[in-house]
């Protein structure tokens, strides 16, 4: 019997936006002028949010911190994919998918300066608390989505991760049974290429972390992650298809972490500045700031302006943070069941 | 002697079991290049190269599978959790394997490995970094547990525990880290697992504690001291194998006792403790047996809670009071 080949695998790269600015028209997806505008004021909002939490963290006033410095595209990009109805998981890595969805920025801030109340978002908003813990959010989100589809609520679950969570076996795990029970499920890694001071290529031995859903069953991809363009196109189609009841898809976001894992790190000590000023350049804000100028929709006022509003929106968030006042001994056992058990309350008594 | 921190204390003691074995490896997550997250592998990569000191994936269950493969394998291993939390994603390799290969194999096989994570709270790192889970392997037969106090034993246990011929979990207090103390040069210097060190002598109360717990316990006698109580701190060192006749003894002298957990007061390792002391004091105590420990409560995120749910010198003070003052 001769050796005959079971199954190939072909892995898409998707990208839209090139570091110039230029468009595929081809790939372009419909978005309305305001839209895109709308895209490119998220983005200054997340890093203005993100420079302002690393000033807070200096002056003491923020715990912490973990930067999206980067990957602005790769979150925006997602977040716009998102229906209102669909459900979140989210790292701890993500704050652009909040912004987006009007997340209070007073409630960023008040989580990251170490109060867990910042993490009960409002209602109307279908987003999970940040999963501190690597990758073990997964199995949640496809429990999510099973649960969607049982309720026949025709929403999509998107859980978003980075490079280093797709060593842990709940990625695994999940994947292979969000494969096996055709779970509604989008599964979004932002491969910023560093999990603390581990490069990708040590994290794994694969050219890519997208073709890792095939064995799972289901398709990955890979979109350029500082494309805005390509990641919103990627993100949703994979949740179009979830929610018409094609399964998962695995969305393999290729952006960079420019900035230290957290306020509590130095890349210096371990990256090359070489590979750090090579991303630079691909700085996924500056492009789609030239692509939006190219359609007219761009100039220099209109980013000052868009600066300034920002600030401000910024500056309202935290005064508003500041206003809230600090948890009472009397809260240490509010939250931990419906009601404290009788130890507790002789503990809540003691201390 | 040479005055030296908890966390160079550890790191010397890596080194010199390195030296002394070329059987000894060590790897986990970020410990290389970047020499841990909290800088105990400082240096060895650069003294014993790739082969000996590796990083590994996010993958927790399987550096403490691999260890314990490893160990099977002729080898030596010291892994490094990042955190004593994220040993619960290794709890079926730790608990259902490392625990257990020596006695299934009916002996034949013996895992000389030491897992080492960095533990407990007070440095607002919130629920799910911050928790004290030395009674989940306490309640495990099968390995060793140390836990060291002072930076002499960092270097003294952790020496010990590689040399060791049984799985050994070796937990590190991450706010004894930057402490400082004297310790010995000899590289021949081990602390013996199974004997409590008795940090105070005293003779109206005895406080029992170990990591940070024990430290507390130090500065609480000597506040207690002023007040013309006399406290005897003894300080657990190793959880397993407990030396339970050292603090026995010494409840039995004092009559009075006061155990100090940072884990949670339910079914936590203080209660063994207190039980034991009844158990075979009975008749000499002069009040109950009290226990200090960490609130009921995931931690906190906020500094203010989070302070009011791990044990304080000013809680230990409290409770040796209370106990001086109580009687039956
Ligand atoms: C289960 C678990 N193991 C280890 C850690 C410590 N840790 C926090 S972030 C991190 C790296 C994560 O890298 P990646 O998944 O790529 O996300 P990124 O930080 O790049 O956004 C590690 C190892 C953790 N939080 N949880
Ligand atoms: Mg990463």
């Amino acid at each position: 019997m001769p050796q005959e080949i079971l199954a190939t695998f072909n892995v898409r790269r998707l990208s839209i936006l090139d570091p110039d600015g230029n468009v595929d028209e081809a790939l372009m997806p419909e978005l309305p002028d305001a839209e895109l505008r709308r895209m490119y004021e998220m983005m200054v909002l997340l890093r203005t949010y993100d420079n302002r939490a690393l000033a807070l963290q200096r002056e003491g006033r923020l715990g912490t911190y973990p930067p999206s410095f980067g990957q602005e595209a790769a979150q925006i990009g997602s977040a716009f994919a998102l229906k209102p109805t669909d459900w979140v998981f989210p790292s701890f890595r993500e704050v652009g998918i909040h912004l987006t969805l009007g997340y209070p920025i007073a409630q960023l801030y008040q989580y990251w300066a170490g109060d867990e109340r910042g993490q009960r978002g409002p209602d109307h908003l279908n987003i999970f608390p940040f999963c501190v813990s690597v990758g073990t959010h997964l199995p949640h989100a496809v429990g999510a989505a099973l649960a969607a589809r049982y309720r026949k609520d025709p929403v999509a679950v998107a859980v978003f991760f980075g490079d280093g969570a797709t060593s842990k076996g709940d990625f695994h795990e999940a994947f292979n049974m969000a494969g096996a029970l055709n779970a509604p499920v989008v599964f979004v890694c932002q491969n910023n290429q560093w999990a603390i001071s581990i490069p990708v290529r040590e994290q794994t031995a694969a050219a890519t972390l997208a073709q890792k859903a095939f064995g799972y069953g289901f398709e990955g991809i890979q979109v350029d992650g500082n494309d805005v363009l390509a990641v919103y196109r990627g993100v949703k189609e994979a949740l179009d298809r979830a929610r018409d009841g094609g399964g998962p898809t695995f969305v393999e976001c290729l952006t960079y972490r420019m900035a230290d894992h957290t306020t509590a790190d130095d890349a210096a000590r371990y990256r090359p500045p070489e590979e750090v000023a090579s991303w630079r350049e691909r700085d996924p804000l500056l492009r789609l700031e030239r692509f939006l100028a190219r359609r007219g929709l761009w100039d220099e006022a209109y980013r000052n302006q868009v600066q300034e509003q920002v600030q401000q929106t910024v500056d309202a968030g935290v005064r508003a943070m500041e206003e809230i006042p600090p948890p009472e001994r009397s809260d240490l056992f509010t939250y931990t069941a419906a009601a404290p058990t009788p130890r507790q309350a002789a503990q809540l008594e003691e201390s | 002697m040479s005055e030296m921190t908890y966390r160079d204390a550890l790191n010397l003691a890596l080194k010199e079991e390195m030296r002394r074995d070329p059987r000894v490896i060590t790897f986990g997550e970020d410990v290389a290049l970047y020499e841990g997250s909290f800088k105990v592998t400082r240096g060895l990569l650069a003294e014993f190269g790739e082969d000996r000191v590796r990083d590994s994936p996010i993958s927790e269950n399987t550096i403490a599978g691999v260890a314990i493969g490893a160990a099977m394998g002729g080898m030596r291993p010291v892994a490094e959790l990042m955190t004593i939390n994220f040993a619960l994603l290794a709890m079926d390799q730790l608990i259902n394997h490392m625990a257990k290969v020596r006695y299934m194999f009916g002996g034949q096989v013996f895992l000389p490995m030491v897992v080492r994570m960095p533990s407990g709270g007070g440095s607002q790192l919130a629920a799910q970094h911050s928790q004290s889970l030395e009674t989940y392997f306490m309640h495990c037969p099968g390995m060793r547990i140390a836990y060291p106090a002072t930076p002499a034993d960092a270097k003294g246990l952790l020496k010990t525990a590689i040399r060791d011929d049984n799985p050994v979990v070796f937990i590190e207090h991450e706010i004894l880290y930057n402490s400082k103390g004297e310790v010995p040069e000899d590289p021949e210097f081990l602390v013996p697992f199974g004997v409590c060190n008795v940090m105070r002598e005293g003779t109206d109360v005895t406080i029992v504690g170990y990591g940070r717990m024990a430290v507390l316990s130090l500065m609480a006698a000597a506040e207690l001291e002023k007040e013309g109580i006399s406290c005897e701190v003894i300080d657990l060192r190793t959880l397993n194998p407990l030396d339970e006749a050292t603090f026995l003894k010494s409840a039995a002298r004092t009559g009075r006792a006061v155990v100090v957990e940072e884990c949670w007061r339910t079914a936590g390792l203080g209660a063994d403790i207190a039980c034991r002391i009844f158990e075979n004091c009975f008749d000499r105590l002069l009040a109950p047996v009290k226990r200090v420990s960490g609130l009921d409560v995931p931690m906190p995120y906020s500094r203010k809670l989070e302070k009011l749910c791990i044990p304080s010198v000013a809680g230990i003070v409290e409770a040796v009071r209370e106990v001086m003052a109580a009687s039956y």
